[in-house]
């Protein structure tokens, strides 16, 4: 068993993990944060996006020993106060989901994507999302979103 | 398994020659899912993504030494991307975000895949590997390192800690063909790097030999690389695509990647 501090969303958890132990089974199993969802277990469908020190990784290749002493955002640290953050806003207007499985990883590599100043176009967030599957294939109305999202963040900055 | 986290790298040098049986892992996009598949079952990791002395460039006197560290997104950044553009490219079309914030150039050496997208624009810019061990550090050409598919001349004990290149002038590019744009494995790639100085062009191609592999020709014979590119492959019919495929879309790659290169 290995001693480690993650800061989740803000708060600070000191864990005793397997060495093993995938970063996404840390969150859901650990720290009860079922919200990032994992779909292919082998990085290619990015359902378990989450922030790590600010970048997007996705966590079911990442091991929870690796992320000693880094902060981490999932779908539960993004709405503030009572307020939903202006891309799960955005998603919600636009409908931007069907059965919703990819949504937690799909706003995560939005958020991450506008907060890099790479939302610039349609073409860009079409290529900046494109570690992410929807099998709904509700793609049309993400990338609306994520527009949007991108457009309202940038006047509130 | 084991996980060994050193913090410094004499730590992992040392942890390195005391255990051999350790895997190195960097940002783990290629052995942690090794690891979830089963295809592989190391009895300890040896987690290297804690040293600073792998992680960015530094360039002295025209050469760049790229730490192991170095991820895809960095490689993609001003000032690296205007130093070595085919690499940028190349750093461009891996996996997706997510993946290029973790895997590192480091990890595509020792993984050695011949599919691994760094490979081409470093041979092509005849890139040095820096190994080190405990005994202490060697470079060797990156032709030389690359033995076979996953395999590399790394030693017992060795570490890749580095890539050397000193950047040629003129134009170079990158182009890979996949089932699509995003997380998949290269059905071939290529790099073309236009050495002035030297007089000659430079091709290196991937998934399409059990190693990435380099073609050069002078530059008023130019016209030949892209036939030089398909004799100096030799594909395999996989899950992927056929050999007839690859050496068809390498002629194509070549052609078009050298035009984008001579046209100006």
């Amino acid at each position: 068993m290995r001693q480690v501090a993650l800061t989740v969303n803000g708060m600070r958890h000191e864990l005793e993990l397997e060495p093993r132990e995938l970063l996404v089974y840390v969150l859901r199993d650990r720290l009860k944060l079922t919200g990032t969802n994992v779909g292919c277990d082998t990085s290619s469908c990015g359902a378990c996006t989450v922030l790590v020190d600010g970048e997007s990784v996705k966590s079911c290749t990442v091991l929870g020993v690796q992320a000693d002493g880094a902060e981490i955002t999932t779908i539960e640290g993004l709405a503030a106060n009572g307020s939903l953050h202006p891309v799960q806003q955005a998603f919600h207007d636009h409908h931007a989901l069907q059965c919703g499985y990819c949504t937690p990883g799909m706003v995560m590599a939005a958020v991450s994507l506008i907060e890099h100043g790479e939302a610039t176009s349609e073409a860009a967030i079409r290529e900046g999302l494109e570690g992410n599957l929807c099998r709904c294939t509700g793609y049309h109305n993400i990338v609306a979103a994520v527009q949007d999202a991108a457009g309202a963040m940038g006047r509130a900055r | 398994m084991e996980v060994f986290r050193p913090s410094t790298l004499d730590e992992a040098l040392r942890l390195r020659a005391e255990h051999p049986q350790a895997r190195p892992i960097q940002g783990g996009t290629d052995v942690m899912v090794e690891l979830t598949f089963g295809d592989a079952r190391p009895e300890a990791l040896l987690d290297l993504s804690e040293l600073a002395e792998l992680r960015g460039f530094a360039e002295e006197d025209g050469l760049l030494r790229l730490g192991a560290g170095l991820t895809y997104t960095e490689a993609m950044q001003t000032p690296l991307a205007s130093r070595l553009p085919a690499l940028a490219e190349a750093s461009r079309t891996v996996g997706s975000p997510q993946i290029r914030n973790r895997g590192t150039i480091g990890g595509n050496l020792g993984t050695a895949s011949p599919a691994g997208d760094a490979l081409p624009p470093l041979l092509a810019e005849r890139a040095e590997v820096e190994l080190a061990s405990a005994r202490g550090t060697r470079t060797m050409p990156l032709a030389e390192f690359l033995l076979g598919v996953k395999r590399t001349a790394l030693a017992p004990g060795e570490l890749v800690t580095a890539v050397r290149v000193r950047p040629c002038e003129g134009p170079q590019t990158f182009a890979k063909v996949g089932q699509r744009n995003a997380m998949v494995i290269a059905i071939c790639s290529l790099a073309v790097v236009v050495d002035a100085e030297a007089g000659e062009v430079r091709a290196a191609f991937g998934s399409s030999a059990v190693t990435a592999r380099c073609v050069v020709v002078p530059l008023a014979e130019a016209a030949e690389l892209p036939e030089r590119v398909v004799e100096a492959a030799s594909p395999i019919d996989d899950v992927r695509a056929t050999a007839a495929y690859r050496r068809h879309a390498l002629r194509v790659l070549a052609a078009r990647t050298l035009e984008r290169c001579l046209r100006t």
